[in-house]
């Protein structure tokens, strides 16, 4: 069987001016990603901020074409997927739910608004689906008529969530969708999304950069250094043996509430490079502790074994 | 290290703003304490009243509000009294702010170096020369790698991280004995968020400096803070040493936000975490009772009464009517 997403050296390059006089230059937002997730998998993917990921998001929704490389949807290539056909099996839920809104329009019209532009049934239908999905996400019926500046956060980004289900998709893509939201709010958020994957057979991917949220909703955890993917592992695994230097560095650095732990000291260093001028080699070797001479000059090659997938000289380990 | 000195000490609080449609009680008779060499957390979600709190103790808040208090003490010096020439003199120098957004705190149109020796110029009479000496050796300080260069340069030719590593070196250039930081760490990246806290843990255990912490983020409080006072509708509903609130929470709300947070290893992956129903009400207006009723799952018909303050050996305080310690709880 042929997993439900599958991406193939996928990469997406931009064009950057860095200044009047100076010729334009290119930046490897993503550089080179294979993914597969199966049906009903959450893949999360973690990483710092310009490190792709929200790249990464675009191009799965067919926002950002590719520049190389290919994304298939159950074995077929989603650039020769109809944009609508393509929307209805693939839907984005965004990180501010106070922008992805419009403003202007009712919460019923919002989430009826997918099922006018596919044209299903008659208007009465179409908010009668609605409203019964904006039951289904846990925001009562009387709000159909509010705009969303009279919700809060986290009925805004039910609304969001409602919107994104209305359509009944296959995958739905959450690009962080609780970072703008309390903490109260973020649980009741994650709850719902994992009722919701439940009843709806959903697969979503997943994108955080709070690493306990990940390790709490994702089955498999893709973690991005620099657009490419430094290691990829079922999320019980990388959490408790995590490989690449930089995954370890990662995990160290999530701050739990467990008092007396102080502040974990990772050794990272200073900055996350630019990503105009990628470092030789590893991209993470300058800041990565446990360096070798070779880390500086080659590349290293993605490693498939049972434990999953990591790119790093140390790997495999030289008896 | 702790001493017994009271840096600062503020007691019944109260910040009300007037809007159009009625009195918004943001900050309702609030009292805290920070010693030196002590770090004490806000925590509290959005619409808490937290940041209100932090501005008003550096007497920065808008126009239409007003505080008052009982006590507004600093080192033993009354600063309610105070005339608005000593509280300039006082600002930026002995008691010191970081803002949450680096790039809104900082001026795009001036060098970082303008920035920093601006104020140490004005209250310590130094020279120019001086006074970038003294940057360099606090860029140095908080880990800015050729400082010297970095005086020319603008806010935005640098990164997030750095840029908050300027706003804390801008803080300490006066060496203040009082820190207020409000949210100093929430827009980074995690790994950056623990190399400032890092940083902000080390310098103030050096220099024993009184720090007060405003965050959302209970991971942060668990790791930094000695005392912690969790914030509710502008009122603290509970306080007390940062071991004792994380071990035995007693309010409600305080219990409640520790069960929503995912912890590796802790909580079962896609499992059920806690929530707490319901909104933050509206502070406009009279308001009796515990602010946290409608929410709660324990609330009774004595919580739109008077609400005890209990207490127990430790000095863990919560508003609360239950009180399932043993430990004999005066009520306030």
């Amino acid at each position: 069987m042929t997993a439900l997403i599958e991406t193939k050296d996928l990469q997406r390059t931009f064009s950057v001016s860095v200044g009047l006089f100076k010729p334009r230059q290119t930046l490897h937002a993503v550089n080179g990603v294979d993914l597969t997730v199966e049906r009903k998998d959450v893949l999360g993917i973690v990483g710092e901020s310009g490190c792709g990921k929200s790249t990464l998001a675009r191009m799965l929704l067919g926002l950002t074409p590719p520049t190389r490389g290919n994304i298939l949807i159950d074995g077929q290539d989603i650039s020769k997927i109809d944009r609508r056909e393509l929307a209805r099996r693939i839907q984005p839920i965004f990180q501010d739910p106070y922008s992805s809104l419009n403003p202007r329009r009712t919460i019923a019209s919002i989430v009826a608004f997918p099922l006018d532009v596919l044209g299903v049934g008659t208007s009465t239908e179409r908010r009668n689906k609605a409203i019964e999905m904006l039951d289904r996400v846990g925001l009562p019926a009387r709000y159909a008529d509010n705009t969303p500046g009279q919700l809060s956060g986290g009925q805004r980004q039910r609304v969001a969530i409602a919107r994104a289900l209305v359509i009944n998709p296959e995958i739905v893509v959450c690009d962080e969708p609780t970072s703008a939201l309390d903490v109260s709010v973020q649980a009741q958020i994650l709850n719902l999304l994992l009722d919701l994957r439940k009843e709806f057979n959903l697969t979503y991917v997943f994108i955080s950069h709070n690493l306990a949220v990940v390790e709490h909703i994702a089955t498999q955890v893709a973690v991005m250094y620099l657009g490419r993917v430094v290691e990829l592992t079922r999320t019980a695994e990388l959490f408790k043996h995590p490989r690449h230097p930089y995954t370890q560095a990662l995990l160290a650095s999530v701050l739990t509430p467990e008092p007396g732990l102080g502040i974990p000291d990772m050794g990272l260093g200073l900055s996350f490079p630019d990503p105009l001028h990628p470092p030789s080699g590893c991209a993470f070797h300058p800041r990565c502790q446990q360096r070798r001479p070779e880390c500086s000059v080659d590349h290293p090659h993605l490693l498939r074994d049972a434990q999953g997938d990591v790119a790093c000289h140390l790997y495999p380990a030289k008896a | 290290m702790v001493t017994d000195e009271i840096v600062l000490d503020v007691q019944g609080l109260t910040v009300d703003i007037s809007t159009p449609r009625g009195t918004l009680h943001v900050v309702r008779d609030i009292s805290l304490q920070v010693k030196r060499g002590e770090t004490l957390c806000i925590v509290g979600e959005s619409g808490c009243g937290k940041s209100i709190t932090s501005l008003s103790m550096m007497g920065l808040l808008p126009k239409t509000a007003r505080r008052t208090s009982r006590v507004f003490e600093f080192l033993g010096e009354d600063l309610a009294r105070a005339s608005k020439q000593r509280i300039n003199d006082l600002r930026g120098n002995r008691m010191a702010m970081i803002f949450q957004e680096p790039m809104t705190a900082l001026n795009p149109a001036y060098t970082i170096g303008d920035q920093l020796t601006e104020h140490y110029r004005h209250h310590r009479k130094a020279s120019a020369q001086e006074a970038r000496l003294r940057a360099v050796e606090l860029l140095e300080k908080v880990g800015i790698a050729s400082a010297a260069e970095r005086l020319g340069q603008y806010p935005h030719q640098l990164s997030g991280g750095l840029r908050q590593r300027v706003m804390i070196a801008m803080a300490l250039m006066c060496g203040p004995e009082l820190l207020i930081a409000d949210e100093p760490s929430t827009a980074l990246d995690v790994t950056i968020q623990a190399q400032i806290l890092r940083l902000l843990a080390d310098l103030q255990d050096e220099l024993g400096i009184a720090m007060v912490l405003i965050t959302h983020d209970l991971g942060v409080v668990a790791r930094i803070a000695d005392r912690v006072a969790v914030m509710y509708a502008g009122q603290i509903v509970e306080e007390g040493a940062a071991a004792d609130i994380f071990a035995s929470p007693q309010h409600p709300y305080t219990r409640g936000l520790i069960s929503c947070i995912p912890i590796p290893g802790k909580t079962m992956p896609g499992g059920k975490l806690g929530t707490i129903p319901g909104v933050v009400p509206s502070l406009i207006g009279e308001m009796r009772g515990c602010s946290f009723k409608d929410r709660c799952s324990l609330a009774q018909e004595r919580c739109s009464d008077t609400i005890p303050m209990y207490k127990n050996i430790q000095g863990q305080q919560w508003r609360c009517v239950i009180n399932q310690s043993n430990q004999s709880g005066a009520g306030q």
